[in-house]
């Protein structure tokens, strides 16, 4: 009916991309720190000392690399975990629990399974572990979704409330320290260690290649094609034969393995003890460092790097400055509503605020 | 037992509101994941106006106008921009947080002051009555007023024209549209009302539970409200119902924590996650929700 206009639209959105929609992350990464100054000043913080702490907390020194790179590994795999499901329609709300999963699997294997195995067993063991984990948890909500039409917005933030409590119940019995002394697991033997070069482990390369290989996957992959087409219209995708459910399963049980990833990382290449609070909520972090990547894989590495030092800067702005590490969190929160709140609704699925994109497939038809 | 019935109802109050919040939402057709950040703003705002004012009154206007702002806010970038509810539910959780964190340590320093909260009122007479009286009559009037605001909602939705109009916006935009109802109208007003709610929740939390706030406190008991409306099967009294269930749970591991029975706490807290789990997983199918639930409504659309 009125189809000359939304072309034109279309026509127009796509004249003025390029260097506007490079621009228009940065933009929205600006704005969100221009608000958490103001709001940091509306109740009597300095923004100068808040920034000043920020960056010298997460570039100032080697050591503040360090903290940073740490914590980027981390948001990068769970990003992608996010980008992988939200590109195929399925709203991963769950990596927080995926990641716990995917700790606990590892730590079991490390020291418990196989405590005495040499390293280029045990390494790779653990990895494995940690992915089947997250990946199982993922599925858990791939499957309900599939078979009984349950929400996985719902699923996977209720399998986030149940694996951390698993998790606590582990490190309170199962795989607590032989001393008992506190509700965390034995340390690592040393073969069970990542490897590392100044602190920054093995984890971090494997999770750009990864970036790499799901960018590799999304776009350049039959597989990856149906996934997206599935995230655009689970409906038409249907119409084209393509079994969308079937994608939803994997997408979710690739997104958790990631995310499973990223937890064996962290106790075999961060804490090496698995404990309660192992994650200052990467999961739900991850949400913003994908939004802000517009669900883009390799834009998904800088974006975790910001991330990263927003989380590493943020304990430095605490211990500095006295400025609450939370208020990292209103700069997420803003991050998020910027680069999609203003987005015109075009490319990508339904994350970034197309309407017709919804998933017509649960219509019980 | 009647100490165990009256905790169940005292503790599943917040959830009871805050989910009596998200019906209205959801009705109308979209899901607010924001809730848990909704029901901490209530609480900080609840909190920080009735320790300057000594009116905890005062405490829960301020949650509805700070709940109301919140709202809109969802409003905006949900119903108008048309932005992913997800997506804007989950930046104003992390907003949430963020904000009343900064906010309690700028004003309190640590040194939080107790709030003044809302005592429980015996209702005269039937506070006397033998078990029925200790279990239902002596509460905060919280309690009360929810009772009374479960009861005006389902009435509201089963036979008003208003009801019936959010409900047809939430089960069939594109219907109700051609009726001549404002589906976007009903929206915000419902967003606005939700989270008003949530506000009012948290502030339950603040004024008659534990009286200071604490950053996050809130705990994931705006996702349990999420869960209730499902597990309630969206209806006034299934709400009701299943709030009083969580309250129930809650109520009975803190006895059997008490007893130091050999059961786990973490087996306890997370029960109602797997019960609700396993309600979804093995309820009736396709049944109760809302057909337009988290779908955006443009009218320009096809």
């Amino acid at each position: 009916m009125n189809a000359p206009a939304i072309d034109r639209r279309k026509f127009g959105s796509r004249a003025s991309s390029g260097l506007f929609e490079l621009l228009r992350p940065l933009l929205a990464v600006a704005v969100a720190f221009a608000v958490a100054g103001l709001v940091l000043a509306l109740f009597g913080y300095s923004p100068g000392a808040a920034l000043t702490a920020l960056l010298r907390g997460s570039f100032g020194s080697p050591n503040a690399w360090t903290a940073t790179l740490q914590k980027t590994g981390p948001l990068l795999l769970t990003g992608l975990a996010v980008t992988l499901c939200f590109r195929c329609g399925a709203w991963n709300i769950g990596a927080e629990g995926q990641l716990y999963a995917g700790a606990l699997s590892a730590t079991w294997i490390a020291t418990w399974l196989l405590p005495g195995a040499p390293a280029v067993l045990l390494v790779p063991a653990l990895a494995l572990a940690g992915a089947a984990g997250g990946a199982l948890w993922g599925s858990i909500a791939g499957g309900l979704r599939a078979t009984r039409g349950v929400s996985e917005v719902i699923s996977t933030i209720l399998l986030n409330f149940i694996a951390i409590q698993i998790v606590s119940l582990a490190v309170h019995g199962p795989l607590q320290e032989a001393s008992g002394a506190y509700p965390q697991s034995e340390a690592f033997p040393a073969a069970a260690r990542l490897p590392a070069i100044a602190r920054i482990h093995l984890g971090l390369p494997i999770a750009l290649m990864l970036a790499f290989g799901s960018a590799f996957l999304l776009f350049r992959t039959a597989l990856g094609l149906r996934m997206r087409a599935v995230g655009l219209s689970a409906l038409a995708s249907r119409f084209a034969g393509i079994r969308a459910e079937r994608h939803l399963v994997l997408a979710l049980a690739l997104g958790g393995g990631l995310a499973g990833l990223a937890g064996a990382f962290e106790v075999a290449g961060v804490t090496g003890r698995l404990f309660e609070r192992l994650s200052p909520g990467y999961g739900y972090t991850a949400i913003a460092v994908a939004l802000l990547a517009r669900l883009h894989p390799i834009a998904l590495i800088p974006s975790a790097l910001l991330f990263g030092m927003l989380e590493a800067g943020g304990g430095a702005m605490q211990r500095e400055a006295g400025i609450p590490s939370v208020a990292a969190d209103l700069v997420k929160g803003m991050v998020i509503l910027l680069s999609v709140g203003f987005a015109v609704a075009k490319q990508g699925p339904r994350a970034l605020g197309a309407p017709d994109a919804v998933d017509e497939g649960e219509k019980g038809t | 037992m009647e100490a165990l019935l009256e905790a169940a109802i005292r503790l599943s109050l917040p959830l009871l509101v805050a989910a009596l919040g998200e019906l209205i939402v959801e009705r109308a057709g979209l899901i607010n994941i924001g809730t848990e950040g909704m029901m901490l703003c209530g609480a900080f705002a609840g909190y920080a106006v009735a320790v300057s004012t000594g009116s905890p009154v005062a405490g829960v206007m301020g949650a509805v106008v700070v709940g109301l702002a919140v709202g809109s806010l969802f409003a905006f970038f949900a119903v108008v921009r048309r932005v992913d509810q997800i997506v804007v539910g989950t930046a104003i959780n992390l907003l949430a947080l963020g904000a009343t964190g900064l906010a309690a340590r700028s004003l309190y320093h640590g040194s939080a002051p107790s709030a003044p909260g809302f005592a429980p009122v015996a209702v005269p007479f039937l506070s006397e009555l033998p078990f029925v009286g200790a279990v239902l009559f002596r509460h905060t009037p919280y309690v009360y007023l929810a009772g009374l605001l479960a009861l005006t909602i389902g009435i509201w939705f089963a036979h008003t024209r208003g009801g019936l109009r959010l409900r047809a916006v939430g089960e069939s935009a594109r219907s109700a549209d051609s009726q001549g109802v404002r589906v976007n109208a009903f929206r915000i007003g419902a967003v606005l009302a939700g989270s008003a709610l949530a506000a009012v929740a948290g502030s339950i939390l603040t004024l008659a539970q534990s009286h200071v706030f604490t950053e996050g406190m809130t705990a994931g008991r705006g996702f349990i409200a999420l869960t209730i409306v499902i597990f309630g099967r969206w209806s006034a009294s299934g709400v009701t119902l299943a709030a009083l269930f969580f309250g129930a749970a809650v109520a009975l591991q803190h006895r059997v924590q008490a007893r130091g029975v050999d059961i786990p706490y973490q087996v306890t807290l997370m029960l109602p996650y797997v019960l609700t789990l396993m309600v979804l997983a093995f309820g009736s199918r396709g049944s109760g929700g809302p057909s337009d639930l988290g779908r955006a409504y443009r009218r320009e659309a096809r």
